[in-house]
């Protein structure tokens, strides 16, 4: 489990290091925490020949709130958004998924862009990013794009980032102070990687019904999804126990997971309507009716 | 004893080594550096079943920094064969493991070149240019799977099938009132211990002579066993013992790399260095558990049990190692535990498979067998109306039946007793302390989505393994004392405990008292730690050495003051006359030379006892458990110190919890291991289990030893999963979910659950 040869660079601004990328082809990889690279590298599932190691890249390090969003820069760890009560206040969905991610050490050196760039199927961050429409700007040879979570997703442990492209930051769309949100999930043990999970939010009106309904979902696909079919059924009408049953049936037919060995595809199914129901009555702040 | 203020013995005392571990000056095998040291990587095999038609080393051997590339050829034209240490039973010779795959390979994992390098790093470099060409041979996963024996000289997979018991179990179950019948199972698992294995091999050509630190658990065996395979005598091997991180029966066995390193070392005549890493230690190290059995019960109708019948399957995996047929033999002799059934029969198959051999870990075959029987006896005793706890107060054998024959169960071995004990009075006290009788009525409840369940789990569990052990103490001039002992330390505190011992009989302060374990070098023969043997025996022999270095003090000491013995006291490391004069044993060791040797020598084998219980809740939605109380209430005799007996118990508890929830070795198959890395290989952390209760009786000492001690190390894990399944069964037995086979994970218990439901919809 040792780390094949490979070359390192420490570059010390963002465009030396596009530069190195660049030069190096697709034979070059960025690191950042390390703790989903590393093991690669260990495993010798990756066998880059340069490691690029964009940890003292200047400005990716700052979580800022203003009128336009959250902007949260590449190497944000776990262990800062933790910290930082006013994100936590500006985005409790957010915060309470991270909540979730990883163990103590890996939690201190993990980052936001590693996570992205990672794309595990069930992880957090990419998870929240998907179910709040949140927009990365990504830096390469050629200039800088803005795109969807859902754009920059392709599959499971991919992305459209190319051999020379960084991803800088991420944006959040600002949270609504009143919004009724919750995130479930379930792990083998706490800090392990979902079998599933689900965040959802939704505003309220003055008549009281839901609008603008958000249901996101990992570890049931090969990437984290939304689930337009749930949205649609919370949309315009007030969220009780009939509504919360109606949407959770259909959210167990809206997805298709896989077996592994970790759990059957069906339990992933029906797990993640157990979480979807508990989230939404979470949100709404009623009790279900127990079953069994 | 000696007139001290306060005896050692008993008391919590800090342990010794703990000092040294938490300031992170431990010596383990991977802070080892010598001058002119390589290091070793081990080309594993990535199949589980096929030919090595041809193996081309050339390009590794080319690379810069690549000093041997070795593989059976080089070794000689019969490879060593790793010796059977416990159960020889003539049957599993021909199954034994070779070093080195030769010319065939019969599991994922098994070595079939060692790569010798500048650093580990180029070692496996070079192990990706080894070029091997395997012809295929279809793997074999599961008991009478297929046809195609793995051994060309077998018919078939089994390796060993034999009869035992006691009684006339046919006769009790044709006149048994009650007769419940049914297939459990524990899943392959292993123990892993923190540090993984690691090796420094050392040869001198000149004088001919080798030294291999980093050896533990039984070194004395496994020098004869080396010094056999390499030709040399035993005196030119030593086997020194470091710093282990972690032992619980896996570690210290004999494994090809315990030839393999020394091997090398000799032949490109460099100190050879290799530190087993996480991913081929979860496919080397021995795996365990692993066992299924069909049990059958008979009993009265008033629950009295009358027969047991069970046939235990071992998955023995591709190679009988040294543990022999333990882990199945003991499932088997454990079936019966601590009840009074007077006629019992068992069988055992053990079979071999593509899989990584299996060998002995902490409670072999009785975690398996205490989970079967414990769960049958919930079964029985829900069926015929009787309380759980009811049930089994009146099956246990009561102080009056004791010593308790429990003779023929195993065939390698002669006739064996329960030795003494309450075994009721400690049952009575774990119903107490889970609160029983105040919590019974939320069995199987659902309350705040969750349904309760509280489970027990009684055991007998044996230790303290003959033949002997041995002992050397030596009074050092500084008037300090040096404990040399045969017993191996793993971590488990041993030092401590041995320091005691030794502290109290001479009455020299413990931070003067130095213990030295293991290592060949110390003594003429070891017999090492397994079986929770080290306090029983090697306390022992502690023991008898400090009482004979206090006679030869005194005698000195009498010398020396001109009193006779019979006016000598010893305190606080002086001898003092009745009439004021005194001396110190500074003072005596000055002047001549004060050492004693000890020896302790045994066969009867000490049973501890006790009774676990916990309390869950399960989610019946998505099968997670939560453990929220959990008991194990142990009688061990005599504790000589409790809180070390107390963290064994603690971590035990959480070790069996592991194998309940969490730790699979999951196989495809093809053979392949799924899971060889701890991102999949789930084992509990130090926040999962949080709240574990363990309390240690000291009721009845063991007759066996000086001490009184029985076997304390193992007693906390072996009636875990028997509790714990009873405790999710109970709170699932409104759904009609039983639980037969681990672990209980929450997809298991999900389906579990959704084919309970789809059962009675149809029945309905
Ligand atoms: C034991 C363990 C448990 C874990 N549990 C969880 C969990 O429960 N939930 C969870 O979400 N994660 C979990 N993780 C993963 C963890 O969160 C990782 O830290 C994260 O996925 C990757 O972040 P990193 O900074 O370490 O990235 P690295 O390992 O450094 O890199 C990962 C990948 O991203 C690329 N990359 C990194 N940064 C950038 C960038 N800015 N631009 C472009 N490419 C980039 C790298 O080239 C590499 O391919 C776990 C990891 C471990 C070891």
């Amino acid at each position: 489990m040792k780390l094949p040869p490979l070359d390192y660079i420490c570059p010390a601004t963002l465009p030396e290091a596009i530069a190195a990328l660049a030069v190096h082809g697709g034979n070059a990889k960025v690191i950042a925490g390390g703790q989903s690279l590393m093991p690669m590298l260990a495993f010798r599932l990756a066998a880059p020949s340069v490691l690029v190691d964009i940890g003292r890249l200047p400005d990716l390090k700052s979580i800022s709130i203003s009128a336009e969003g959250i902007d949260i820069g590449a190497l944000v760890t776990w262990r800062d958004i933790e910290r930082d009560a006013q994100l936590a206040q500006a985005h409790p969905l957010l915060a309470a998924a991270i909540a979730h991610v990883a163990h103590y050490q890996v939690r201190n050196r993990g980052t936001v862009g590693g996570s992205m760039a990672h794309a595990d199927p069930a992880a957090e961050m990419p998870g929240i990013a998907v179910t709040c429409d949140a927009m990365l700007t990504i830096v390469g040879s050629t200039g800088t794009r803005i795109l969807s979570a859902n754009e920059f997703l392709t599959g499971g442990l991919s992305t459209v980032l190319g051999a020379d492209e960084i991803l800088t930051s991420i944006r959040l769309p600002l949270w609504k102070k009143a919004r009724r949100w919750a995130f479930e999930e379930l792990a083998r043990r706490r800090g392990d990687f979902a079998l599933a999970g689900v965040a959802a939010f939704y505003d309220i009106d003055a008549q009281g019904l839901a609008h603008n309904a958000h249901i996101g979902v990992i570890g049931v696909a090969d990437r984290p999804m939304r689930l337009p079919g749930v949205e649609a059924i919370l949309d315009g009408r007030r969220i009780d126990a009939d509504v919360i049953l109606q949407a959770a049936a259909v959210a167990r037919d809206a997805v298709d997971p896989a077996d592994d060995i970790h759990a059957e595809a069906a339990y992933r199914r029906d797990l993640l309507g157990v979480l979807l129901e508990r989230a939404l009555a979470r949100a709404a702040n009623i009790t279900l009716p127990e079953a069994a | 004893m000696s007139d001290v203020a306060k005896l050692l013995v008993g008391s919590a005392v800090e342990r010794m080594e703990d000092a040294r571990f938490l300031s992170g000056s431990g010596n383990f095998a991977d802070d080892l550096a010598v001058e002119g040291m390589l290091h070793a990587a081990i080309l594993r095999s990535p199949i589980a079943h096929a030919r090595i038609v041809a193996i081309d080393a050339s390009a590794a051997l080319a690379m810069p920094g690549i000093h041997a590339v070795i593989t059976a050829r080089d070794i000689s034209d019969t490879i060593p064969i790793i010796p059977l240490r416990l159960a020889p039973l003539p049957e599993f010779e021909p199954f034994r493991q070779p070093v080195i795959a030769s010319d065939k390979v019969r599991y994922v994992g098994e070595p079939i070149a060692v790569v010798i390098a500048d650093s580990r790093a180029l070692a496996e470099d070079a192990l990706e240019r080894i070029g091997i060409e395997f012809e295929a041979l279809s793997a074999v996963t599961e008991r009478g799977a297929s046809e195609t024996p793995l051994f060309d000289f077998a018919e078939d997979n089994v390796a060993l099938r034999y009869d035992a018991g006691f009684g006339d179990a046919d006769a009790a179950f044709a006149s048994a009132d009650y007769v419940r019948t049914e297939r459990f199972s524990v899943q392959r698992h292993t123990a892993l211990p923190m540090e993984t294995r690691g090796l420094l091999a050392e040869w001198n050509s000149s004088a001919g002579r080798l030294v291999v630190t980093g050896a533990t658990k039984v070194t004395f065996y496994n020098r004869r066993a080396l010094a056999q395979m390499l030709g040399l005598r035993e005196d030119d091997i030593d086997l020194i013992e470091i710093d282990v991180g972690g032992g619980f029966g896996v570690r210290g066995e004999f494994y090809p790399e315990d030839f393999l390193i020394p091997f090398a070392a000799r032949k490109v005549a460099r100190p050879v260095k290799w530190i087993e890493d996480r991913r081929e230690h979860l496919m080397a190290i021995n795996h365990s558990r692993d066992i299924a059995c069909e049990l059958s019960l008979a009993c009265r109708s008033d629950g009295m049990m009358l027969g047991l019948r069970g046939q235990v399957f071992a998955d023995m995996g591709a190679y009988i190692r040294t543990n022999g047929g333990v882990v199945p033999a003991k499932a088997a002799q454990f079936l019966p535990g601590p009840y009074r059934i007077p006629h019992v029969s068992v069988s055992v198959e053990a079979f071999m498979t593509s899989k990584t051999p299996v060998g002995t870990y902490r409670g072999p075959g009785r975690f398996e067998a205490n989970f079967f029987r414990e769960r049958l006896i919930d079964m029985a005793a829900t069926d015929l109306g009787i309380d759980i706890a009811e049930f089994r107060r009146k099956n246990l054998i009561t102080e009056q039946e004791l010593p308790y024959p429990i003779d023929g169960l195993v065939p390698y071995e002669g006739p064996t007793s329960y030795d003494t004990g309450d075994y009721v009075e400690v049952f009575e006290r774990a119903l107490k302390e889970i609160g029983w009788h105040e919590k019974r009525h939320l069995q199987g409840k659902l309350v705040d989505g969750v349904r309760h369940g509280i489970g027990l789990g009684c055991f007998v569990e044996s230790g303290g393994a003959g033949p002997k052990e041995n002992a050397a103490l030596t009074l050092e001039k500084d008037g300090s004392l040096t404990v040399a002992v045969g017993s191996s330390v793993l971590g488990q505190g041993l030092e401590t405990v041995l320091g005691q011992i030794a502290s109290d009989t001479l009455s020299i302060p413990f931070d003067r008292i130095r213990v030295l374990h293991g290592s060949t070098t110390l003594l003429d023969e070891g017999f090492g730690t397994y079986h929770s043997r080290a306090v029983v025996m090697g306390g022992s022999a502690v023991l008898d050495a400090a009482i004979r270095l206090r006679e030869k003090i005194l005698q000195q000491a009498s010398n020396h003051l001109g009193r006779p013995n019979s006016e000598l006291k010893i305190i606080n490391a002086n001898v003092v006359a009745d009439n004021g004069a005194s001396v110190s044993f500074a003072a005596l060791a000055a002047g001549c030379e004060l050492q004693a040797d000890g020896t302790f020598s045994n066969e009867v084998r000490t049973y501890s006892y006790g009774t676990h219980a916990a309390h869950v809740t399960v989610d019946p939605r998505t099968g997670a458990v939560k453990v929220l109380d959990y008991i194990a209430v142990e009688d061990v005799g005599r504790a000589i110190n409790p809180a070390i007996v107390h963290g064994q118990a603690i971590g035990a508890i959480v070790q069996g919890l592991g194998g309940v929830f969490l730790d699979h070795l999951i196989y495809d198959d093809q053979g392949q291991l799924l899971n060889a890395s701890l991102a999949d290989y789930l084992v509990p952390t130090a926040s999962d289990f949080p709240v574990l209760r363990a309390v240690t009786l000291e009721l009845r000492p063991s007759p066996s030893n000086p001490l009184g001690a029985k076997g304390a190390g193992e007693g906390g894990i072996v009636a875990v999963a028997a509790a714990t399944a009873n405790a999710v069964a109970a709170a699932l037995a409104p759904l009609n979910v039983e639980i037969h086979h681990l672990p209980l994970t929450p997809p298991r218990l999900w389906r579990l659950i959704k084919n309970a439901h789809a059962r009675a919809i149809t029945a309905a």
